[in-house]
């Protein structure tokens, strides 16, 4: 409850004890946004702490290197994200559902355990130490980009490229009938959400002083998917909501702070049983309706969601 | 380098034992059960409670332990999968209510210390612990200049006993058949009148009854129980396994189960421990981009 009380009588006092808890909040749903891309089309793809770990690499070892500006190692780190989003996605968009997931997943942990902890240049094991890391300051460009990118993609979603993605989420082979190119839009869908990630891992070593190899992992990736599928994916502020609720949860309600995972699973099964849009999603609860109970609660038709 | 290669063996064993299961419930309910690996965690940690904390032998706790993951399989199938089915929804969704029930199975394990509401299961938090000495006798025996340890050569014998027992049973039973008629073709099956809700229940059952028997013997040839050697030693790797194998064929899973043990001590023979462990979600990529339908094609496409 102090919670509340301290966020609405004493913003600024607020702000100040919860920097970090905002500025994580803040990176989550960036990275939820991410996951939505991708799955904004119809794709499950788990590929995105990998693409987090090389946005966030990259950053840190341009800094320690080259005497750029860090919001251009920051860029760097984005764009490599994406342009390895293109290899990755060539040989693997042609799968579908669960195996894309799969495949996606064995990326993560190929890219994490053999790459990254073999190549002398990450630290390896040992994870990096980086020097420019600003915890105070890098909250502001985490709280300028998650606006800036929630507004791009919501708009990007009311563009043909986001219809042409809603309809490959319904119906692929029907979307292909109708003549849209569905390999390229999901190539770009998947893109999108590399060099979403790539961006977030960025921002967040700039919060950290050290990168660590353990934080890219699929616990990292299913972390995210629960922020997504538990907010919403019927529209871009599902996923944000989900970072927001999630993340600040434990902080709100204390007493189950050590039991996050025990809540979080909870939450993930009830909103995926009960309410597949998610928390922002409209329509009712997918109940499988007892005559009891008043028709307008249930879903009538099944809400726009690849659920 | 025989040496080695015999530890291939026993490692793809559990591999083979945990992949059995996990690609059991793909092939019938077109589901990725991504609470396998918890249970796996579950029946070694059942297993060590039973053993550790209340004292009883080692046979009887395995036996308990083994039936309270066939529950859990219960369990998996009434409160993640059930529900989904009965709104048509897509195997995503399963996919994902799995993963939840995971999160909840791993944290439960990990956050109980002395004094907590579940250290009658477990005490030990987050940390890793072993069998106390002697749990099962290990007599070590040398053939032909190798060494082979009691407990291995035990759990090499379970597996391929159970995997000739399991596959016995879905050849030449009644309910082997139903299931794979069940695995077929759902719907026909519907219509001649097999109660396809009783066969999702038993290959739930069977399935978490064999990965609860692959973590308690991983714990004991391994001796490392601990909330997380689900999810950090079989899951993925049992991903792995199943996609080599081919998805949802048993006798590719025991295939691939052997291979990825194989693979495996190979890699770490060759180049070192670093590389062995990322060689699996190698072979994973690289089978799910070239070769989806599995390593061992046609013949083991047929379903289960």
């Amino acid at each position: 409850m102090d919670f509340f009380i301290q966020l609405f009588t004493d913003p600024v006092g607020f702000y100040n004890q919860h920097e970090l808890l905002i500025a994580q909040i803040g990176i989550n749903a960036i990275l939820a946004i991410s996951l939505f891309v991708t799955f904004y089309s119809g794709q499950l793809s788990l590929a995105n702490a990998g693409f987090m770990a090389i946005g966030a690499y990259t950053t840190v070892i341009l800094s320690l290197y080259l005497p750029f500006p860090l919001p251009v190692n920051m860029l760097v780190g984005a764009v490599l994200a994406g342009l390895l989003g293109l290899v990755v996605g060539l040989p693997v968009l042609r799968l579908r559902g669960v195996f894309l997931a799969i495949a996606t997943i064995g990326f993560v942990e190929a890219l994490r355990l053999g790459v990254i902890l073999n190549v002398p240049i990450t630290g390896e094991g040992q994870g990096l130490k980086n020097p420019t890391a600003d915890p105070l300051g890098g909250i502001v460009p985490i709280l300028v980009s998650l606006p800036v990118l929630s507004y791009l993609i919501w708009r990007l979603t009311r563009t043909r490229l986001g219809q042409a993605w809603s309809a490959i989420r319904e119906d692929e082979l029907a979307a292909s009938s109708n003549g849209i190119n569905v390999p390229l839009y999901k190539m770009i869908a998947f893109v999108i959400g590399a060099v979403i990630a790539g961006y977030a891992g960025a921002l967040e070593t700039h919060i950290n002083f050290f990168v660590d190899p353990t934080e890219y992992g699929v616990t990292r990736t299913i972390q995210i998917l629960t922020f997504a599928v538990v907010g919403g994916t019927t529209n871009v502020f599902g996923p944000i909501v989900g970072a927001v609720f999630l993340t600040a949860l434990p902080e709100i309600v204390r007493q189950f702070a050590s039991y996050r995972d025990v809540v979080n699973g909870i939450i993930l099964i009830l909103v995926i049983i009960f309410r597949p849009q998610g928390i922002v999603g409209r329509g009712g609860l997918a109940l499988i309706r007892p005559k009891w109970l008043p028709a307008s609660w249930s879903a009538r038709e099944r809400p726009a969601s690849a659920l | 380098m025989t040496q080695q290669i015999l530890n291939a063996i026993f490692i793809g064993s559990i591999y083979a034992l945990f992949a059995v299961g996990y690609t059991l419930v793909f092939g019938v309910l077109d589901v990725l059960n991504l609470a396998h690996s918890a249970v796996f965690m579950l029946g070694a940690v059942i297993t060590y409670s039973l053993v550790a904390l209340h004292g009883m032998p080692f046979l009887p706790a395995a036996v308990i332990a083994v039936l309270v993951c066939g529950l859990l399989g219960l369990l998996i199938e009434f409160v993640a999968l059930r529900p989904l089915r009965r709104r048509n929804a897509p195997p995503i969704s399963a996919l994902i209510s799995t993963i939840g029930l995971a999160l909840i199975f791993v944290a439960i394990v990990e956050q109980a210390t002395p004094g907590s509401f579940f250290s009658w299961l477990w005490q030990d938090g987050a940390n890793s612990v072993r069998f106390p000495a002697g749990t099962v006798p290990n007599p070590t025996f040398h053939v032909l200049g190798l060494t082979i340890e009691g407990t291995k050569l035990l759990i090499l014998i379970t597996a391929v006993v159970l995997m000739l027992v399991l596959g016995y049973v879905i050849r030449f039973t009644q309910m082997g058949r139903a299931l794979r008629a069940v695995a077929e073709n759902r719907r026909a099956a519907t219509l001649l009148g097999i109660q396809v809700d009783r066969v999702f229940a038993s290959t739930l059952f069977l399935s978490s009854a064999l990965g609860g028997l692959a973590g308690l013997l991983f714990g004991l040839a391994i001796s490392d129980i601990s909330p997380y050697i689900g999810r950090d030693q079989v899951e993925l790797k049992g991903l792995a396994v199943i996609v080599l194998g081919g998805m949802g064929s048993i006798p590719g899973a025991v295939l691939g189960g052997y291979l990825l043990g194989l693979i495996e001590v190979l890699a770490f023979v060759r180049f070192g421990s670093n590389v062995e462990a990322g060689v699996a979600f190698a072979a994973l990529f690289l089978v799910l981009v070239l070769r989806p339908q599995g390593l061992f094609g046609a013949q083991l496409r047929e379903r289960l």
